[in-house]
């Protein structure tokens, strides 16, 4: 008999038409992977979760597997998730968004959940580009640097979503790529853990349009890249601003013990 | 001097409300439990007062950063079981339009208040007007049904709130209650119905174990029952055209039976939409045909009308929206000549003479500059077209 001993196979939903979106060498499926291992260590009743997502590759991740799931308006996943976590506090409520659906077109539900400290744990998948749309700049894309919708090199400046979180009053940030994969399991095991808000920004490689600005061929090549280009917080606080530059910084950012919206909603309604 | 009756003063609870108050007991009568909402004149009332009576009710509130979130959390909080609603004007109504394709897609029960005020953009923000007819029809992109209500009086704002919520959870669809400002802000004494005597209902829930629910089925009504989140019956809600399963599709064989049910579950019972208030309409020769607080001028005008001799008759509509075609035929029937006076350059009455086979002649009286329509305005039309 076929071992489907993988934990995966609990978690997929069986009548949904595969194959999914995702081209090979995509950066989400190894972010779902890791989301569903975190899920099942968690101990999580699979009808407690709500999925939510926006618009975007990384954001049709729910529709593939076997929770209440939302794939929602683009930009707009943190406004069904408060208002699911107000309406109904006993569910888990996760985010699933991409970095022009999370911090472009729905920047300002960002800082705002961040900011209310809704207990959501969001996790916002950042391949520096808009993919499904064909490869446009976003705003985490780094500045100089050519696409479709910059065929001169891109004149902004581009996000830091970690300090952007942060700054904006999330109980968690953290950071890592889709290489570092146990980092990857343990911010996700914490950010499920944490009450408030709770943001992990996964640095992934869109190999379609990614590669083109990256110079880059293959996924393997993109993610060796990623494994050199990246800097543990640790080892990056004792460095300066020029060998800290083009570094992705990955690790735990902020993780504070802060009062949640729904209890101090309730403290001050009772 | 006689003592007050206090015996019948306890069984007959009176009570002198605003519109956008009698709102808001409406809504928490017909069992709302969540309000997200963004302040904005003259809506905000309905804001204050949900914030204040929510937590009371076992609900909750929220100040959202924008409108479009607003939507978006009473969708998602919708999608948990809980009745809910938010309220707005024309600018927040404008950012409120995607979300309001999203809950037509995906059949989340939502109940919309747009009060409306002078436009276009930031327009006239403490002035009356009823230029949102066409935009709650047509504001957001793509075929899709609608269902829009029209208070024209405080009484009509509660009642007609609780009928948004009971057609929102029948028909899994967002219903938007269209005021104006004059009705969002007249204080009018009014009596509420004692509790139980309003029928309130609810979205029906899956009857099958959730193996074998399918989300988005036809059950033969054009209407799937709706489980609540957490309750087991895990299933995909997407705004992408959807199987019936709930996963995205681009097969026309999918597709176009999703659209088509969409419609024909609020179509096929358009003979229970027919919600209008008909005045010496009998033998009337000219009828007025209003809405909102037009409606209320239009009464009296036809009462004048009627004083001095003049067969004049009103018909106030209670639903905008889907278009109640058979109740306006029947007006074109008895009269040959109707009056569609409108606080905008004529957006309702367009469609009164779409439906107009040639039998009647209809005219129109538009104000757009802030004020409201008055009695004397209608009146003195109404002499100028009455057929002698």
């Amino acid at each position: 008999m076929l071992e489907t001993a993988h934990p995966i196979h609990k978690y997929l939903r069986s009548s949904k038409k595969f194959p999914h979106i995702w081209c090979a060498g995509c950066g989400s499926g190894i972010f779902m992977n890791a989301l569903i291992r975190a899920i099942d260590r968690s101990g999580l009743a699979k009808d407690d979760i709500v999925l939510v997502s926006g618009i975007g590759c990384s954001s049709r991740l729910p529709i593939y597997v076997d929770f209440n799931t939302v794939h929602t308006t683009h930009g707009r996943a943190l406004t069904f998730a408060t208002g699911i976590k107000l309406a109904n506090p006993a569910l888990k409520v996760i985010t699933i968004m991409g970095d022009g659906d999370a911090v472009s077109i729905g920047g300002n539900h960002f800082i705002h959940a961040a900011r209310r400290n809704v207990e959501i744990a969001s996790f916002i998948i950042n391949n520096q580009i808009y993919g499904m749309t064909g490869g446009q700049c976003s705003p985490t894309t780094p500045h100089g640097v050519k696409t479709v919708s910059s065929p001169y090199g891109n004149a902004e400046n581009n996000f830091d979503i970690c300090a952007l979180a942060e700054a904006a009053g999330a109980s968690f940030v953290g950071r890592s790529t889709v290489y570092h994969t146990p980092l990857l399991d343990r911010l996700i095991d914490k950010a499920l853990d944490k009450k408030g808000f709770s943001m992990v920004e996964v640095i992934s490689q869109c190999v379609t349009h990614g590669s083109r600005w990256m110079g880059l061929n293959s996924p393997v090549d993109m993610m060796k890249w990623l494994k050199e280009h990246s800097l543990t917080v640790e080892k990056a606080k004792g460095l300066g601003e020029t060998e800290r530059k083009d570094k992705i910084i990955i690790g735990i950012m902020a993780d504070l013990d802060r009062p949640t919206y729904n209890e101090e909603y309730d403290r001050f309604t009772r | 001097m006689k003592k007050p009756d206090t015996a019948k003063q306890m069984t007959i609870a009176r009570l002198l409300l605003q519109g956008n108050e009698a709102c808001v007991k409406g809504a928490l009568a017909a069992g709302c439990r969540f309000y997200a909402g963004y302040p904005i004149t003259p809506a905000s009332e309905i804001m204050e007062a949900m914030a204040r009576d929510l937590p009371r009710a076992g609900g909750s509130f929220i100040q959202m950063e924008d409108e479009i979130a607003s939507l978006g959390a009473v969708l998602g909080a919708s999608l948990t079981g809980a009745k809910s609603m938010t309220a707005t004007s024309g600018p927040g109504f404008s950012l409120m339009q995607e979300h309001i394709g999203y809950a037509c897609m995906a059949e989340i029960p939502c109940v919309i208040v747009d009060v409306m005020r002078g436009g276009p953009s930031t327009g006239l923000p403490t002035q009356g007007a009823q230029g949102d007819v066409m935009q709650a029809r047509w504001g957001t992109h793509g075929d899709h049904p609608i269902i829009v209500l029209a208070p024209s009086s405080v009484y009509d704002f509660y009642e007609l709130t609780i009928q948004a919520f009971n057609l929102s959870e029948r028909y899994r669809t967002p219903v938007i209650m269209l005021a104006d400002e004059a009705v969002a802000h007249v204080r009018e004494s009014i009596v509420l119905p004692e509790a139980g005597k309003v029928a309130i209902e609810d979205r029906a829930g899956p009857t099958v174990p959730p193996e074998w629910y399918i989300p988005y089925a036809d059950p033969g009504s054009g209407i799937p029952p709706m489980p609540r989140f957490g309750d087991g019956y895990r299933y995909n809600v997407t705004g992408l055209t959807h199987d019936v399963r709930g996963y995205p599709t681009t097969r026309k064989d999918e597709v176009e039976p999703l659209i088509s049910r969409l419609f024909s579950k609020i179509s096929k019972d358009i003979d229970r939409l027919q919600w209008f208030d008909s005045y010496y309409t009998e033998d009337a020769l000219v009828t007025v045909i209003a809405y909102g607080s037009v409606a209320r001028a239009g009464l009296q005008a036809v009462k004048e009308a009627r004083i001095k001799g003049m067969k004049a008759g009103l018909v106030k509509l209670k639903v905008l929206w889907p278009f109640m075609r058979q109740t306006i035929d029947a007006v074109m029937g008895n009269s040959s000549r109707i009056l569609v006076p409108e606080m905008n350059m004529g957006q309702l009455s367009r469609e009164v003479k779409r439906v107009n086979r040639g039998n009647c002649e209809v005219m129109t009286l538009n104000k757009y500059d802030g004020t409201l329509i008055t009695p004397l305005e209608i009146l003195r039309k109404l002499e100028e077209i009455y057929p002698c």
